[in-house]
């Protein structure tokens, strides 16, 4: 092979190996805008079909049956608050208390475990969750409750708050421990007076996360607390849920009821989406000024 | 802690302070409540694999293993079978993890080794919020907007040149299992582009610099060093992504169709066990019928247990891997 082949030989090697890098770089960023796509495509269909329907009525009265205009889901949003509330009730502190564990003594047999078991739990589908929270709560009760939902949801929610609490706990400063000790002060003190207040903002974006992923958790709730067409904020009932109602109105075969189902995706998109941008922009916002 | 301990042994006696001090002023109390609350959280999952097993005894006892390899449900005749519904989970998941991986590695690439930081940040962003929209909603979109405006083309498509095989037989439906995958595939191209975007990040830079200084294109680096080196951490994500389109139940509920079809057709409607807990499970009228429902949730959370664990695992082994390579 003379030399000038072999030259050319590698030059069209070359320009195909430079053809194929350009082609493969693109295609991933034609795969990162692959993925705004259905995003931007549901947020827009959601918020220009909802609009139509969403009024002050809207968020004040409760559903009126097929064939009557008006209604709105004052008792899902009522119902969502409530089962939410106990979700936070059972699994704020539970999370908190356990991250302390956990940030504490990440290596010991029980710490491994417990790490473990968290991201074991968070794996667990929602609707398994859902069965147990119904083995345990409304098997023995023997009817629907807004507290097996709760339930359900909190054990959701719980692996999320324990990471972003553990993570923050990681981030404040040893010398805070240490002064706090050093003045005497007993480790349970120290623990909740120092430590926790110095990490609150990654305990309460931690919160968020977990509320708009519970928000928005319909499975669990479908044999738990089950749905009611009424106003009803007794823990031992049924009670109506935003992400029920929606699902009710989606698969039913009635027109009025799929624009009631639309203008509902609105308002759960709505706060699911916003907790998650507040809460998100604000760990971003602190990390650059800890940052800078 | 004994600093604390002598001052007050200094100061005042008597009874509370020496209880008190037994307690280290509260402390060995709140240290117990620590582990009480630490090992209830890993007792509650175990709480939920005991509560599931004990609650399926009846179908155990009637129809043993057969439960999952026999093809009837049939609640009236006291019949049940769950096969057609792992088949369902199976195909859907596996179907949706083919589209979603080459998507998901490429984001993830443009991510990590392309975007300045501030598409970065943006771009991550918006992935997170696509984790974060809820599955009914997904159900909502998909049910009413995805399915006839692009699952329905593109099953005709797929019928009218591949029609002749089993799996694209018609008639076309438009909800349908590729409809499930279709769906699924979006859901869990966060899980599988954020995990891997991490295991890339954590690609120590020297490897990177000795590929480029050896004349790698840039793509060769990536797919011959990047790629490889990070590869466990990469399956790790596959398995998670794998594991949420296993369990979710919502939008497949509502766009897969809900119907015990046994012909391998992707374009018919079908069932996954997540689906047919959400749709019988408040109806089930009588125990063997709720109990036999409990028991695919017991498949369902014996398969992910697994595979979380196999994922975790792979995960941690490349988070752990990575501090010793970058030691000079």
């Amino acid at each position: 092979m003379s030399r000038s082949t072999r030259w050319r030989s590698g030059s069209v090697r070359y320009a195909w190996r430079k053809l194929t890098n350009a082609g493969m770089l693109s295609l991933t960023g034609l795969a990162a805008f692959l993925a705004v796509v259905p995003l931007v495509w549901i947020v827009v269909y959601v918020a220009s079909q909802g609009a139509r329907f969403v009024s002050a009525d809207f968020f004040t009265k409760l559903p009126t049956p097929v064939g009557v205009p008006g209604g709105g889901i004052a008792n899902a949003l009522g119902g969502t608050a409530i089962l939410v509330g106990i979700a936070c009730t059972i699994s704020i502190p539970i999370g908190v208390l356990t991250a302390f564990y956990v940030a504490d003594k990440p290596d010991t047999p029980l710490g491994l475990a417990v790490r473990f078991g968290t991201d074991v739990l968070s794996g667990v589908p929602s609707i398994v969750v859902g069965i147990f929270a119904y083995t345990v709560v409304v098997l023995p009760m023997k009817r629907f409750s807004a507290l097996s939902g709760g339930l359900a949801l909190a054990i959701i929610m719980l692996p999320t708050v324990i990471r972003a609490t553990e993570e923050m706990l990681k981030l404040v400063p040893n010398d805070l421990r240490e002064a706090s000790l050093a003045l005497g002060a007993p480790e349970w003190k120290t623990s909740l007076a120092v430590m926790l207040p110095a990490a609150l903002n990654g305990v309460i974006t931690g919160v968020m996360l977990g509320v708009a992923r519970v928000a928005g958790e319909t499975a669990p709730l479908l044999f738990t607390s089950f749905g009611n067409p009424f106003w009803s904020a007794r823990l031992d009932q049924p009670i109506a849920s935003l992400p029920h109602t929606l699902f009710v109105y989606a698969i039913s075969p009635y027109k009025d009821w799929h624009a009631k189902a639309w203008a509902t995706a609105l308002v759960l998109m709505a706060l699911v989406l916003s907790l998650n941008i507040i809460a998100r922009a604000w760990t971003m916002i602190r990390q650059a000024r800890l940052g800078g | 802690m004994s600093v604390t301990i002598q001052a007050h042994r200094l100061g005042r006696s008597g009874w509370a302070d020496a209880l008190a001090r037994r307690m280290e002023h509260g402390d060995i109390l709140f240290r117990w409540l620590l582990v009480a609350v630490a090992g209830g959280v890993l007792l509650l999952v175990a709480a939920v694999g005991y509560e599931l097993w004990i609650n399926s005894a009846l179908p155990r006892a009637q129809f043993g293993v057969w439960f999952l390899t026999t093809t009837t449900w049939d609640p009236v005749a006291r019949e049940f079978g769950a096969l057609p519904f792992i088949l369902g989970t199976l195909i859907t998941s596996l179907l949706a993890l083919l589209l979603a991986i080459p998507v998901s590695l490429g984001i993830a690439i443009f991510l990590s080794e392309l975007a300045p930081p501030w598409l970065s940040t943006l771009l991550g962003f918006l992935v997170e919020l696509l984790a974060a929209v809820p599955s009914v909603v997904y159900g909502l979109w998909g049910l009413f907007v995805f399915v006839p405006i692009v699952v329905r083309p593109v099953a005709e498509a797929l019928n009218q040149t591949l029609g002749f095989t089993a799996l694209f037989a018609g008639p076309v439906f438009g909800p349908s299992r590729l409809a499930a995958s279709l769906i699924l595939a979006i859901m869990i191209l966060p899980t599988i582009s954020a995990v891997s975007r991490d295991v890339f990040r954590a690609v120590p830079s020297s490897q990177r610099e000795a590929a480029l200084a050896l004349g790698a294109t840039k793509w060769e680096m990536i797919s011959q060093v990047l790629v490889p080196y990070g590869l466990s951490g990469i399956l790790g994500a596959v398995i998670l992504g794998l594991g949420r389109a296993l369990g979710e139940t919502m939008a497949v509920t509502m766009v897969i169709g809900n119907n015990l079809d046994l012909t391998p057709s992707l374009l018919h409607p079908g069932y996954t066990m997540a689906s047919i807990i959400a749709n019988e499970f408040a109806e089930a009228t009588y125990d063997l019928y709720l109990q036999s429902l409990i028991e695919i949730g017991l498949v369902l959370f014996v398969g992910t247990l697994f595979l979380n664990l196999i994922a975790r695992f792979l995960v941690w082994q490349v988070a752990r891997r990575v501090p010793q390579e970058v030691r000079p």
